[in-house]
């Protein structure tokens, strides 16, 4: 496990968007197993789905723009002993067949790999309509969903291919912009597990999808400022790996969250919930904060709703505060 | 299963209709109208048309029926009871605690149900789905039926599947819409019209044939008929009467909703037991 931590990705860092390695992913897990199948709903060179079509012209359906249809036709064909891949933006699968996913799916249990690409605030110019920023929550609450945020493209490419062998329900939500790729084809990857990607004693710093860059990227800061984090990286938001995240608590004694969703009930949340119950400590969420997004350069918009490296550093300065002189800080 | 004469099956099919309106009424909640009226459709597919065992219910060579319009699961599990899945003494346990029998399908406890169902206008679509998967298998020999309400066909969600099936030409996809013309509200043409809805399907790539629902002989005329059409996926406009069998409950969209209570039952009884004054005998 030691050779998972950082491999000086600051310096010269790649970007691809995350959506790119589902892409590969997919083919790749269609090669493996020919019951893989995948749908989407007219996005299908958005959401990278087209190598997969190209290559497998029988085994896609397009749906068109229907995203009832497309994860209802999904637990079809999962009935049928398929391993369907079904994908839209996010905004709309799962945000307007919310109660398709609960009933054909989750409830009725069948294996349907739900994708949700274009999550997240830094979707841009598109605006709030189009910047999913509830589909953590959503998935999170509904039983028998696994849901998944992986933090690169090379990660998704590896989830991808997990999903395919997963025989529960799943979530993955992706990214539309380019991100920073901080693992490598050897980086461990399993659905469930939390890493710890950097060692620290003063403060974890628990993040998931492509923010686990940007709390890599303020590691540098706050060693500047005298500050030694722990950052874990959990691409499996459900079920939770508590026993990691705890573990990390024990020690540290404080928590900051990061993730690029509503603070409410996400990654936040489920950490929250983890902590109240087993152990208590400081906590500060780093999210979008129960408001809408709106239009803007993805970055531009990270450093408003406080998202970037920049924020999380004030952020586990502020916990640190709390975590010495207790609550009133 | 061996064939059996009409007779025989109206025979069945009006013990089934007591067994519904004995559940219903000891379950103290549930629907009336619907299951009433689809009573024959269910005797047709599980006693003469569908390939099925209740033996070996994860049999690859079956058929698979989706009841789209989950609340009319009674007429389900009476018709399932009578075909031998289960003991007729274990419907009376719908809808109470514990039971495989839930208000509403419900596959992970009973999964000869094929589909967990409900929420209304999804059934279509995993027929869809089923429909792709049977193609990429070389099983299109199987046939899928789903079982949708007419006030469902208010859900956009079904149109969405009525436009891909045609487009994929899944042709052993049979819809059966039931169109006894109520819903919760009243009567579907007051609450939202369908008409023209042969057309509406015809239109969006259907063959569409229309049969009185009620009239088993004539069902099952027609579900064999759509076995026969391939060139284009099969929609039976069924034409049903809502609390068919019960003459206070007929065609009255207030019974859409809600069980018998006491004596009510016993009332709705006694006509079922005499076929409606037909017969007269040891049951009065």
């Amino acid at each position: 496990m030691e050779d998972l931590y950082l491999h000086d990705f600051k310096k010269d860092y790649l970007e691809e968007p995350i959506r790119k390695g589902f892409g590969r992913g997919l083919l790749k897990a269609g090669q493996i197993n020919s019951s893989v199948v995948a749908c989407c709903a007219d996005l299908t060179d958005s959401t990278q789905m087209s190598l997969f079509a190209d290559n497998f012209p029988d085994r896609f359906f397009e749906i068109g723009v229907a995203e009832q249809n497309l994860v209802t036709v999904g637990s079809g064909l999962a009935a049928g002993g398929k391993i369907p891949f079904v994908s839209s933006y996010a905004a709309f699968s799962p945000g307007r067949n919310y109660e398709q996913i609960r009933t054909t799916i989750s409830l009725n249990n069948r294996p349907v790999k739900i994708v949700g690409s274009h999550s997240g605030i830094s979707v841009g110019p598109d605006g709030a309509t189009h910047q999913m920023l509830e589909d953590i929550t959503l998935m999170r609450v509904l039983p028998n969903m696994v849901v998944l945020a992986p933090g690169d493209s090379i990660e998704a490419e590896k989830c991808t291919i997990a999903m395919a062998s997963d025989n529960r329900p799943n979530y993955m939500r992706l990214a539309r912009e380019a991100t920073g790729i901080f693992t490598t084809t050897k980086t461990p990857f399993e659905i469930g597990k939390a890493y710890v990607y950097e060692k620290g004693n003063d403060v974890t710093v628990v993040s998931t999808g492509s923010m686990t860059f940007q709390a890599l990227l303020a590691v540098d800061l706050l060693y500047k400022d005298g500050i030694d984090v722990e950052v874990i990286h959990v691409p499996t938001i459900k079920p939770l790996d508590g026993q990691t995240i705890l573990k990390s608590l024990a020690k540290t004694g404080a928590v900051v969250t990061v993730e690029e969703g509503q603070i409410n009930g996400g990654l936040g949340g489920a950490v929250a919930e983890l902590i109240g119950e087993n152990l208590p400590v400081p906590l500060f969420r780093v999210g979008v904060k129960d408001r809408f997004g709106e239009s803007g350069e993805p970055n531009q918009l990270l450093e408003h709703f406080g998202l970037d490296a920049e924020h999380i550093r004030l952020s586990v300065h502020h916990i640190m505060e709390r975590k010495n002189h207790g609550n009133k800080s | 299963m061996k064939p059996l004469s009409y007779s025989r099956l109206e025979v069945i099919a009006d013990d089934i209709r007591q067994d519904i309106i004995k559940m219903l009424e000891h379950a103290g909640s549930g629907h009336s109208a619907g299951p009433l009226g689809e009573v024959e459709i269910y005797v047709a597919l599980y006693f003469v048309i569908m390939k099925h065992d209740p033996e070996k219910i994860d049999w690859p060579e079956r058929d698979i029926l989706i009841q789209s319009n989950g609340h009319c699961v009674p007429v389900r599990y009476a018709t399932m009871a009578h075909a031998g899945y289960f003991d007729r003494s274990e419907l009376m346990t719908l809808r109470k605690f514990g039971s495989r029998l839930q208000g509403h399908p419900e596959r992970l406890r009973l999964p000869a149900l094929e589909s967990t169902s409900g929420p209304l206008g999804s059934g279509l679509s995993q027929a869809a789905g089923l429909g792709l998967a049977l193609r990429l298998d070389n099983q299109t020999h199987r046939y899928i039926y789903v079982v949708m309400g007419d006030g469902e066909l208010d859900e956009g969600n079904v149109w969405e599947a009525a436009m891909l099936i045609p487009k994929y030409n899944l042709h052993n996809v049979v819809a059966i819409i039931d169109r006894n013309n109520i819903q919760i509200d009243g009567l579907t043409e007051n609450v939202m019209p369908l008409e023209d809805l042969k057309l509406k399907w015809q239109s969006f790539g259907w063959h569409v044939i229309e049969v009185d629902g009620n009239n088993l002989e004539s069902v099952v005329d027609t579900l064999t008929m759509a076995k026969a059409i391939t060139d284009k996926p099969v929609a039976i406009i069924a034409y049903t009467i809502p609390g068919k069998g019960v003459d206070f409950m007929e065609n009255d969209y207030h019974w859409h909703g809600v069980p018998p209570n006491h004596e009510q039952a016993k009332l709705a009884l006694k006509e079922l037991r005499s076929l409606k004054g037909k017969i007269t005998g040891e049951h009065n």
